[in-house]
């Protein structure tokens, strides 16, 4: 098919436009909300496209202790559910992954149906499982909890990337007689770092933002996480109109995920089409 | 004979190994998941409360006859399928328009890739929270924009108006996961044969044939693999109907029903009938779609 010059360039503008679009519609509301935040006092009422660069939203929310205390509690709860998964998926995905043995099939086909487990489901023994373990209203409640939707999606996706190796790499070792922890350490995991990054990243992006069992689970405001702090700042508590304080904390919360997002955004994408497409 | 055993030992050895290795995620997924799963379905059958969870006496089917006979009940069931099929419905069109425009060999979609991922990535509270302020009836930038537009006179209250409430949540559900939608997609779009298009080129074939019948149809595997975990994950929303209009029952989902008997009225009992049944309800959807899934397709012969 031959194209003239002029329909060729036509064609170009028309998804140029179409890509203005999409890009409007996805960041306007990112733009407002930075541009809310930014707005002091009565400033916020007035819809002025332009901010106004006054930070004492920003003043506010971080003078606040619970807030920053909010904030740590995400970062400890985000970092310890990364680490806590990805030791124990690397563990199980050499097994499921490497080693023939009955039981295999099973356990995978166990891991995917857990993966599905709506959390709603779980929520009445959960609960009594983290008062039976003394962890309620402690963040480590949320550490625990998290591993019901971390664990099985990065066993899946660690399993498929070290069975898909050939098979040869590890024979030398294990016939030099190398203990099978040697062998993760030092074989496969220098070359997992990709599917680690990955299922990492993905880890650290869905224990930052859940909220039902951060609300749930967490009953004072000193271990909350942000979303459920966040959700709870409202104008009958300690701010009059909350929505300067609400965009500041909001801008705060997201600005690591964008630049997360921006900075890893084929890991991101690669670890979620590992599990949508092979899971 | 030496070597014989020598193997079989190490057989042995490597699947000792094996579970070894498994049984810390084995420990840790009974824990947090099978373990839970059972004790919520045997509540289900008590008059436990979540005060004291450990006194409680079977009462049967109680529970679950007091649920049935909610209409509240019926209500968050209604709201959550029509949230489900009316966002997911949405979210696959836009979400293949948008792919099959990222598709294109044009300058500038690494950063639009980079772009849509942002509403997916960041927590659903603040998505919820900063339409909120946009759609807010006095201040809101969306009542601006309307009224200076001349489109409206007054405000519009999106939020608490019992008509439009519903609709919001459902565009608002679309902004932060059609992203997710456009991801899966472009994904087995990378994966189609480029030598057919090119055939198909040679031979004639009309643009729009080509997308009806080459495209889809080797599209649609991964397009059933993206909308059953939308399915999956829109069947449980909770997080975006309790932040932008807690305690309308016209919102309310299924989730949201469970956790206020569980935690707002402290009754293990039907809070957990209702979570059982939402297990049900989500297992059976699932089963139905992957069967209604795996026949299309054997009838498409892929």
């Amino acid at each position: 098919m031959v194209r003239s010059n002029t329909g060729r360039r036509l064609h170009r503008i028309a998804i140029y436009a179409l890509f203005g679009i999409v890009a409007l519609y996805t960041l306007f509301p990112f733009y407002w909300m930075i541009a809310s935040s930014l707005k002091s006092g009565q400033a916020i009422f007035d819809v002025t496209f332009l901010p106004d660069l006054k930070f004492n939203n920003y003043q506010a929310i971080l003078s606040d202790g619970v807030f920053l205390r909010s904030l740590l509690n995400s970062l400890i709860v985000a970092f310890s559910v990364v680490a806590l998964s990805l030791l124990l998926a690397v563990g199980a995905a050499y097994a499921l992954g490497r080693i023939d043995f009955r039981g295999r099939s099973p356990i995978m086909l166990l891991v995917l149906a857990v993966s599905m487990f709506p959390q709603i489901a779980l929520l009445s023994g959960l609960f009594e499982m983290i008062r039976w373990l003394g962890l309620y209203n402690t963040i480590g409640s949320l550490i625990f909890a998290y591993m019901i939707f971390t664990l099985p999606f990065n066993i899946w996706v660690l399993t498929t990337f070290m069975r898909d190796l050939p098979k040869q790499i590890e024979e030398a070792a294990i016939m030099d007689g190398c203990s099978p922890l040697r062998i993760v350490r030092c074989i496969f995991l220098p070359m997992m770092g990709p599917a680690l990054i990955s299922t990492g990243l993905l880890a650290f992006i869905a224990s930052w933002n859940e909220f039902m069992f951060a609300l749930t689970f967490i009953l004072t405001d000193e271990n909350r996480t942000v979303p459920v702090a966040i959700a709870l700042i409202s104008g009958s508590s300690r701010y009059e109109f909350p929505y300067g304080a609400i965009m500041a904390a909001s801008t705060i919360v997201t600005v690591p995920l964008i630049v997360l997002a921006l900075l890893f955004q084929k890991h991101i994408v690669s670890g979620l089409t590992a599990g949508a497409v092979k899971g | 004979m030496m070597s014989g055993s020598r193997s079989a030992g190490l057989r042995q050895a490597r699947v000792r190994t094996a579970w070894l290795f498994l049984a810390p995620s084995l420990l840790v997924l009974t824990g947090v998941a099978l373990w839970p799963l059972g004790r919520t379905f045997l509540f289900s059958f008590t008059d436990a409360l979540l005060t004291e969870p450990d006194f409680y006496s079977y009462v049967g089917f109680d529970n679950y006859r007091a649920l049935f006979e909610d209409p509240l009940w019926w209500q968050s069931v209604r709201n959550t399928l029509y949230f489900t099929v009316i966002s997911v419905s949405i979210e696959t069109v836009l979400g293949l328009t948008i792919a099959l425009l990222l598709n294109s060999h044009i300058a500038g979609r690494g950063v639009m890739r980079a772009i849509i991922l942002i509403p997916w990535s960041i927590p659903v509270v603040v998505s919820a929270r900063m339409w909120q302020w946009m759609l807010h009836d006095q201040f809101g930038i969306v009542n601006h924009v309307l009224k200076l537009a001349g489109l409206i006179e007054t405000g519009v209250a999106w939020t608490a108006n019992s008509a439009l409430v519903m609709p919001v949540i459902i565009a608002v559900d679309v902004w932060i996961t059609t992203p997710f939608m456009v991801l899966l997609i472009l994904a087995g779009l990378s994966m189609l044969p480029r030598g057919i298009y090119e055939a198909a080129s040679i031979d004639g074939v009309p643009a729009w044939k080509q997308f009806t019948s080459l495209t889809l149809p080797l599209l649609a595997p991964s397009i059933a693999v993206a909308v059953l975990f939308r399915l999956l994950d829109a069947l449980r929303m909770f997080d975006l109907s309790y932040v932008l209009s807690s305690n309308s029952d016209d919102t309310k989902t299924v989730s949201i029903y469970a956790r206020e008997v569980l935690v707002n009225f402290q009754d293990m009992g039907v809070g957990s009938a209702a979570s059982t049944a939402v297990f049900l309800m989500i297992a059976l959807v699932t089963a139905i779609y992957v069967t209604v899934f795996r026949l299309n397709r054997r009838l498409m012969g892929v």
